[in-house]
């Protein structure tokens, strides 16, 4: 009997994702995989997790409107969806200046490139980083543990759509799938700080978000300074906000301890002491009603 | 000319006879809508990436007509022994070859402008199409490319014993061409000779179809390319389409059959 070509064909792809799911189900931890009931866990069970990373990637190549590397290509150092979102890039160098394709080679690759988008842009202005979007809830729906989709998403969701609801019910359904994350509890007490202005709340989510750091092993914490400092810096911040200098304080020495730019940090706590210090004679003084 | 236009008639009527396009794009109208009604995060102006996966499919499915339709022509006129009567008229085999082509590349842009027909409708009911210079380019484009797939079809249904063996090499040949062709020379870099040297000659030597594929350039509302860049392309692809004919032709014409 002789196999047709396709028939050999389909079965190496069968064979491929049936190995690439046993694979990811024997390494991955299933205990940590709460259930989601999308249409793709139906179609595909756990092997969904294999497309999770893809739809993220897409999202960042819709971020920069097409321009983005292949695999041969010079890579991105870190994903600009994901830069942009947390903030990271306020101080470096505009990665728009970034080619990642390099000088053209030879005639094929310079004609090529009149084709291709040749102009490295970032969905960052006006509403148009909507279109990001779809492919993050696609990435949170295949992978409910990937926790950058639910931050990126609902920093863009707030920041170029204005729609800090719908990012507060993305924030909650992926807290509902990754219980007390701090990254996702940092994300939201932004919601309530920058948009809601509900500093009450803001502080309560932010506290329970560096408690719940604080109980990570040395690990995860070295892995994740970054969130301490973010953390930390927010709460000194509302502290200061409320002339409650002693804990404005205490929370900069913790950022302190983390912070890429400690000295900065001193300089901040040195000036919450000095506006400790001129409280303080005030506050012990008789007050006037007595 | 006649003849070859007569040939090409038959290979166009064999298209609308047959359910391949039908199937094709009731699936791909069908995804397309179903994917542009989901709102994500209530928010109706979202629309990429149902246009992204319309052209998706649209690719494929151009691919997938092109290539089977244009696989089956001379395998099943010898196989029906039609091949005969046909060759006995004045028809030399070069006409056939050039007939068959025709006909594959015509019936495949027929079908190509009713799938961008639909994606221009799709589209413009969800957000206003104002560069409509894009939109003509990427088919145009698209539609020259394809001449070149139905030509090396049409060589590979003279060289192979079977239509499906020719379909699926077709198939990854294309598909290697489109995702790994531009790569070549970065492969051809990081490898040690002997082996740079066999993939700069590939790199050198294929039809480089990816430069037609403007997908990018649709879907994130960039413009077109220049028009010169354009006509250039569609000079490579007409010598890449005649030079596949020309090697049909000179292994049919020594064919028996």
């Amino acid at each position: 009997m002789k196999a047709s070509p396709c028939w050999i064909l389909a079965l190496l792809v069968t064979v491929c994702f049936t190995l690439a799911v046993t694979l990811g189900l024997r390494f991955g931890n299933p205990a940590e995989h709460p259930q989601s009931n999308s249409a793709f866990t139906l179609l595909f069970g756990e092997g969904q997790r294999l497309f999770a990373n893809q739809f993220y990637v897409m999202a960042d190549v819709y971020f920069h409107a097409g321009y983005y590397p292949s695999i041969f290509d010079k890579p991105e150092g870190q994903s600009d969806v994901l830069v942009a979102a947390r903030g990271q890039s306020d101080n470096d160098e505009d990665t728009t200046n970034v080619d990642f394709f390099g000088a053209p080679t030879d005639w094929i690759n310079r004609f090529g490139g009149h084709f291709r988008v040749n102009q490295h842009t970032h969905l960052d202005q006006g509403t148009e980083a909507r279109e990001i979007l779809p492919w993050l809830k696609l990435a949170a729906d295949t992978n409910p543990q990937m926790i950058q989709t639910y931050t990126v998403a609902a920093y863009w969701l707030r920041r170029n759509v204005h729609n800090p609801k719908e990012a507060e019910a993305f924030l909650r359904e992926g807290l509902r799938n990754n219980p007390g994350n701090c990254e996702i509890l940092l994300a939201l007490g932004q919601i309530y700080n920058e948009d809601y202005h509900d500093t009450a709340r803001a502080r309560n989510v932010w506290t329970a978000a560096l408690q719940r750091w604080q109980a990570q092993n040395d690990d995860a914490k070295k892995d994740s300074k970054w969130l301490c400092d973010e953390i930390s810096v927010n709460l000194a911040y509302l502290e200061e906000n409320t002339g409650n200098w002693p804990q404005a304080i205490q929370y900069l020495e913790i950022a302190k301890q983390v912070s890429p730019s400690p000295d900065a940090i001193q300089k901040r706590i040195d000036e919450a002491r000095r506006k400790l210090a001129a409280q303080s004679p005030a506050s012990n003084a008789p007050s006037s009603h007595y | 000319m006649n003849t070859i236009w007569a040939l090409s008639g038959v290979v166009i009527k064999e298209l609308y006879r047959r359910k391949d396009f039908y199937v094709l794009f009731v699936l791909t109208a069908m995804i397309t809508l179903v994917a542009g009604m989901h709102r994500f995060f209530n928010d109706p102006n979202i629309v990429r990436y149902a246009k992204d996966l319309c052209m998706l499919l649209i690719w494929i499915s151009a691919l997938v007509i092109a290539i089977a339709t244009t696989a089956r022509q001379i395998p099943v006129e010898r196989e029906n022994r039609t091949i005969f009567p046909l060759l006995a008229k004045p028809v030399t085999r070069w006409q056939v070859v050039v007939g068959k082509f025709m006909g594959s590349w015509l019936a495949t842009g027929v079908a190509l402008l009713v799938f961008y027909i639909f994606f221009g409708l799709a589209t413009g009911s969800r957000e206003e199409i104002s560069k409509w210079q894009v939109y003509f380019q990427a088919f145009w484009l698209q539609w020259v490319m394809l001449g070149v797939v139905v030509a090396m079809t049409l060589l590979g249904s003279v060289v192979f014993s079977a239509p499906s063996a020719n379909v699926t090499i077709c198939f990854i040949v294309i598909a290697g061409i489109l995702f790994l062709g531009g790569h070549l020379n970065v492969i051809a870099l990081r490898s040690a000779e002997p082996v740079q040297s066999v993939i700069y000659t590939i790199y050198y030597l294929i039809p480089h179809l990816e430069w037609f594929d403007l997908r990018d350039r649709l879907v994130h509302g960039w413009g077109g390319v220049s028009w010169l860049d354009c006509g250039l392309a569609t000079l490579y692809a007409v010598a890449y389409a005649w030079l596949f004919l020309l090697l049909t032709w000179l292994v049919f014409r020594r064919k028996s059959l």
